[in-house]
């Protein structure tokens, strides 16, 4: 009870001065709230419990090296670095999706079958068969530079060596080429998408 | 009319503190954290 006569900035002051206990105090009275708030936002015991501990450790390096200026706001600053922890968590999480184990667990939202099933496969052939005619149906010049910049991977430099064109040729070519194919495969509605 | 099930809320608020061993840790940590001055230099040490 005396504790509580005490305030926030006065145990600050005194933890400042090498009072162990004052830091005892400080976390004491507002652990219930800081993690609640930390738990409200993760919905998680043990990441909640991960971000009150970096949370203090955080308050306890800053107030340490001196860097804490105090303005009577020791707990706003302490739900500060909360959030900002928990941001950085979600961030993190963003970056590397896990998956949850808490609830009902499915191994297929971890697996997944890269490979295509037969009926995709016979699509996958339909449409590769499909543009095969369609590039066929182009005009030399604009199939040569399309077969070699797509099926063989030449860069412009190669292809304009290769055609005795130059690369703004070569470039205008395959232009016109993507332009023309568009153009048949909107009249006659076909369909390339699996 | 259809029937709302929210998400399950989170646990009673008054259930929601750390663990002691949580709040251990931290005390010890900060006994163990000293900061030694050196000119304007600032060190960390931990000491076990």
């Amino acid at each position: 009870m005396r504790h509580e006569l005490i305030t926030d900035a006065a145990l600050v002051g005194n933890y400042l001065k090498g009072d162990e206990n004052a830091l005892s105090v400080l976390i004491y009275r507002h652990k219930q709230k800081i993690y609640s708030f930390i738990y409200s936002k993760v919905c998680d015991r043990d990441i909640t419990e991960d971000i009150f501990q970096d949370t203090f450790i955080k308050v306890i390096k800053t107030l340490k090296l001196g860097k804490y200026n105090e303005e009577g706001k020791f707990l706003p600053w302490v739900m500060r670095i909360a959030h900002n922890l928990i941001i950085d968590h979600f961030r993190r999480n963003s970056r590397m999706p896990k998956f949850d184990n808490s609830g009902e667990f499915s191994i297929f939202s971890v697996l997944s079958d890269s490979a295509l099933d037969a009926e995709k496969t016979i699509i996958k052939e339909q449409i590769e068969c499909d543009l095969r005619r369609l590039i066929n149906e182009l005009p030399e010049d604009q199939k040569d530079v399309l077969v070699m910049r797509m099926y063989q991977d030449m860069s412009f430099k190669e292809i304009s060596d290769k055609t005795g064109v130059s690369i703004n040729t070569a470039l205008g070519r395959m232009r016109y080429a993507l332009i023309n194919l568009r153009k048949v495969i909107d009249q006659k509605n076909i369909i390339l998408t699996n | 009319m259809a029937k709302l099930y929210p998400e399950k809320s989170p646990q009673k608020q008054n259930d929601l503190n750390p663990k002691e061993e949580t709040v251990n840790f931290l005390l010890n940590y900060s006994k163990a954290l000293k900061v030694i001055e050196c000119k304007k230099l600032k060190f960390e040490t931990l000491l076990n």
